[in-house]
């Protein structure tokens, strides 16, 4: 291992931004080049004014530029390597940006006439298409605002199907593994569905015997994504999609994993009705602020299709695009609009740079560089794999284990976590709750990064690791290098302590 | 198998050549990549011959082409544009767009409270400065858009009070109403919401107190209202609703839109208990629509904090004495801990437009929204004018306005989509059909303006009608 690159966030001390400023000082203003002759007075009456001014912070325009630039500077935000589990970190083109940020996407608005923005409705459509050759599907669409709000529309929309057949006063569950997102159970439930869900056995996907027990008439539907967060493929996929179908179940593919068997796999030739992809993670387009603008595209066949939420897109028989409602009997409206459409124009555009051999390279490279980082994390002093005993080549993403690493030196996997962003590594993913694998750690690679970035981040892990045994404080201690030193174990779920405004703070903390 | 054999040396990857590709196979020990794929089936793999366009792996190429695709875009910034109807165009300061496009802000995930330090006080800024305008001490991180907010405002009040019946006003943006009817579930399933609405005034969309006051009773969890409403008026009788409401043992919950609170009562000083909005209108592009986001806030009380769906950003200590930081709080009972068990569900949002709303708000100060906030209404108050002067329009909002008021075309015997036609070929989109909102608005479209529009904006727009009325 030759030596790490030395990293340091830095340190601005950035007061929050409601003790800045001093009174009177301007950061925008708001000119009107015809006053009316009413006074805001006789404009707004007295009942509907607002009482005290606001209590907001009054800067000037370079101050606030400067803080919040301080800010972006305290927060390491994939300035380093950043392989986080789940979320497949590309590169975010910025011609897209470029684009995206024309006034001829950010100035148009939603409800004007479809022929005002037929070059958006275009790429949409073209879009759509494409994703239909990925996935099989006949129709995508892009009103979910994410993954967790494409799983909601296929929630919505099992219901909006068999309220339509009128079964859903009998049909009432939703079947589902432990290793699905959270959010599948999650909306399943938010929806009105109960949840049942499927424990893993030895070889690291739940058994076909348990899932033909949970089978019944009750069965709305069937939601699984393969392969899991793991990297394991369940094989016997078809044999699950036959059974669910056979006891009149719909078959949901959450897709958050596809970028290891892009172009290998088609979700409709393994039977699915739908599926969803993440725009914002497999599709180039950006993670956004830690979380959204985000798109989850929703896909789906035709017979399912009617039940889809308008506004949806319709060619005319002049040739050009229309938006309609859709079906009385479908899902009216899961969000505002017809969707982040800047989301999905920058996964055109990330599609269309890479064409369907850029997709097959990326598949490829994102396996070859989960395997190849297994062959020396395997090799740190602490560290295992789940199921070991599975030995077949991982897909994308691996998960590990620090449980022996923990026993030996008592450091965890939250403080080995915090020491790797000390190398400028943005934290690792861990898993979802609950942990069934003690102590996990999730990286995966994707096709972005470079076998050096790879090399580095297996450094920097391995660095913690050794650390752990040499010197057990030094990580438990970690960060040393960030912004602010790592959060004391304060109760962050208690009424008299937590505070969500500056507000509260004050209230709470500074009781005269 | 299809016959793809990727692609070599692209740009957005750096291992995409064959020295890295060959010294990482030899690492693994595999002679080919397909062997890499052993865990799939055979007989899960796909023949299929994909039929993609080629790919325009140079960027000076794909700029092109895409660019000249949305070259056939109109927009609100070359045309003169009167819509609203819940998405608002109002100017976005160039700072925003600078900070938000920063890469630490636009590409990454979570990190740790300490590595990504920056990034979370910025969102506790965000939730703070927004709770100074609210006055309200409680603020979760955004969600999808209003009408989400709504939807889950309701679901969260069903929790609180473990009533199931919810009233909502009758004149509500369709786009709004779909989703909350969404939100609200199905009959034969559990955790449904039985959606009743409140008669309205069909010209200002006031809500009725006194059909109110009938219709409220100890089951029914919670009264949503909003100010501005659907048809841009002021609700006059805020106050009104959330003591009648109070009386039944029903949560009041109030929508907003923030860009009016430093001229207009907030939410906190009525005394509601859930308030919801959007924050679009805070330094977000309209974005094709791709600008929405909503909020939830509340007082600070446990009863209702525990029924939060949202991640929420809390202050708290470090190991170093006096030094603060951030961290999630209530985590556990969000859909990411507790699964099906937690509030309804959360996920990828709009955090973005978090930071870009936190800028803004930074940015305006209390002069600044006072401005803007006198500048939208004494706008809205000469469009109302000046459009009462075009022979065929009546304004049907004698209340008072903030950005959008009902324009009636009755009397003109133009039908709203010829008289929109007409403008479009002028270069200027009309406002929204009120029809679909409620029938008792046949003939009338909502027309909107913000401190975007200038005099000459508005007259040019007078002009325009009284030519195609004439």
């Amino acid at each position: 291992m030759t030596e790490l690159k030395k990293y340091q966030s830095a340190v601005w001390s950035e007061p929050i931004v409601l003790t800045m400023g001093s009174t009177g000082r301007r950061g925008q203003r708001f000119a009107l080049d015809r006053p009316v002759d009413h006074t805001l007075e006789e404009l707004l009456p007295a009942h509907l004014r607002r009482e005290k001014s606001v209590k907001l912070p009054e800067l000037s325009e370079f101050e606030v530029l400067r803080h919040y630039e301080h800010l972006s500077q305290q927060t390491l935000g994939m300035m380093g390597v950043s392989l986080f589990g789940t979320c497949t970190m590309k590169y975010n083109p910025r011609v897209n940006e470029r684009l995206v940020n024309k006034p001829e996407v950010a100035e148009v608005h939603p409800l004007q006439d479809p022929s005002t923005f037929q070059g958006t409705l275009e790429i949409v459509d073209s879009f759509d298409h494409m994703l239909r050759e990925v996935s099989g599907m006949d129709r995508f669409v892009f009103q979910a605002g994410g993954g967790a709000d494409a799983a909601y529309l296929h929630m919505t929309l099992t219901r909006a199907y068999f309220a339509d057949r009128g079964e859903l006063g009998t049909r009432n569950e939703i079947i589902t593994t432990i290793q699905s997102h959270p959010c599948n159970p999650a909306t399943a439930a938010a929806a009105g569905f109960s949840v049942i869900t499927l424990p893993l056995e030895e070889d690291g996907y739940p058994s076909t015997e348990a899932l033909r027990a949970a089978l019944s008439d009750r069965t709305a539907a069937l939601v699984m994504n393969n392969p899991d967060d793991i990297g394991i493929y369940n094989p016997r996929v078809k044999e699950w999609v036959d059974a669910a179908h056979e006891a009149g179940a719909l078959c949901f593919y959450d897709h958050a994993n596809f970028n290891g068997v892009m172009t290998r796999i088609r979700a409709r030739e393994l039977g699915f009705d739908a599926c969803m992809f993440m725009l914002h993670k497999t599709f180039g387009s950006p993670k956004s602020g830690s979380g959204g603008p985000a798109i989850g595209a929703y896909g789906c066949t035709d017979d399912l299709a009617k039940y889809l939420p308008g506004p949806l897109l319709e060619r005319t028989d002049s040739g050009a695009l229309t938006l309609v409602e859709g079906s009385d009997k479908g899902v009216g409206r899961i969000r505002e609009f017809m969707g982040n459409l800047p989301v999905v124009i920058r996964a055109y555009c990330w599609s269309r740079s890479m064409g369907i051999e850029g997709l097959r390279e990326a598949a490829n490279l994102s396996v070859l560089a989960n395997n190849y980082m297994e062959t020396r994390i395997l090799s740190i002093p602490g560290v295992s794999k789940a199921f070991p005993d599975n030995k077949l080549f991982r897909l994308e993403m691996t998960r590990y284990s620090l449980e022996k690493l923990t026993a030996d030196t008592g450091v965890t996997v939250l403080d080995i976590q915090n020491r790797m962003t000390d190398f400028g590594v943005d934290a690792p993913w861990l898993s979802h709750d609950p942990w069934f694998i003690p102590e996990p750690i999730t990286p995966e690679a994707g096709e972005l990064w470079s076998r050096e970035d790879l090399d580095h981040w297996i450094d920097a892990l391995t660095q913690s690791c050794e650390e752990a045994y040499a010197d057990p404080e030094l990580v438990k201690s970690a960060p040393h290098n960030q912004a602010i030193h790592k959060l004391s174990d304060a109760q962050f779920s208690d009424p008299d302590t937590w505070a969500t405004t500056w507000r509260s703070y004050k209230r709470k903390y500074q009781r005269p | 198998m299809n016959k793809l054999e990727g692609f070599d040396g692209h740009p957005y990857m750096a291992n995409s050549n064959k020295q890295a590709r060959q010294a990482m196979l030899d690492a693994v020990g595999a002679t080919n990549l397909d062997q890499l794929f052993e865990q799939i089936p055979q007989d899960n793999l796909t023949d299929h011959e994909f039929s993609w366009p080629k790919e325009l792996s140079s960027e000076h190429e794909l700029f092109q082409v895409v660019n000249k695709l949305l070259s056939r875009n109109q927009h609100c910034e070359d045309n003169l544009s009167f819509i609203g109807s819940g998405a608002y165009r109002h100017y976005v300061p160039a700072i925003v767009d600078t900070v938000i496009g920063r890469s630490e802000f636009l590409t990454p995930v979570f990190g740790t409270s300490s590595s990504d330090q920056g990034r979370m006080q910025a969102w506790f800024e965000f939730t703070s400065q927004l709770g100074e305008l609210l006055d309200m001490e409680f603020v979760g991180l955004p969600v999808y858009s209003y009408g989400a907010a709504i939807g889950h405002a309701l679901r969260m009040a069903a929790r609180v009070n473990g009533r199931s019946k919810v009233i909502i006003p009758e004149i509500l943006d369709p786009e709004k109403m779909a989703v909350v009817n969404t939100y609200a579930g199905h009959p034969d399933l559990d955790g449904h919401l039985e959606v009743i609405t409140c008669s309205c005034d069909s010209q200002t969309g006031l809500i009725d107190t006194d059909q109110l006051s009938v219709l409220l009773n100890d089951q029914v969890a919670a009264v949503y209202f909003e100010s501005p409403n659907a048809l841009g008026s002021l609700e006059v009788n805020a106050s009104k609703i959330i003591q009648l409401a109070r009386t039944q043992g029903v949560l009041s919950i109030m929508g907003v839109d923030p860009i009016t609170l430093g001229i207009v009562r907030s939410p906190g000083s009525l005394d509601c208990d859930i308030c919801v909005g959007s924050i679009a209108s805070l330094g977000v592009h309209l974005n094709s629509g791709g600008g929405v986001a909503g909020f939830i806030a509340s007082r600070d009380e446990e009863r209702l904090v525990r029924q939060f769906p949202t991640l929420q950003v809390s202050l708290a200590k470090t190991t170093n004495q006096g030094e603060l930081g951030f961290a999630l709080t209530l985590f556990e009972q969000s859909s990411y801990a507790a699964r099906e068990e937690g509030n309804d569900w959360t996920g990828n949002g709009v955090y973005l437009w978090a930071i870009a709303a936190s800028v803004y708000m930074s940015l305006l100060g209390p002069e600044g929204f006072r401005e803007i906030g006198a500048a939208v209404l004494q706008r809205t108050f000469d469009l109302k004018r000046s459009l009462a002067s075009v022979n065929g329009i009546q304004v049907l909002s004698p209340g008072t306005n903030f950005r959008e008021v009902v324009v009636s075309f009755r009397d003109s015997g133009k039908s709203i989509k010829a008289i929109n036609d007409a403008l479009l070929a002028r270069g200027i989109f009309g406002g929204c059909d009120l029809a679909v909102m409620d029938s008792r608005l046949e003939g009338c479209a909502l027309y909107c303006v913000t401190e975007l529009h200038s005099a000459e904006d508005i007259d040019q727009l007078v002009r325009a009608l009284k030519e195609i009325l004439a």
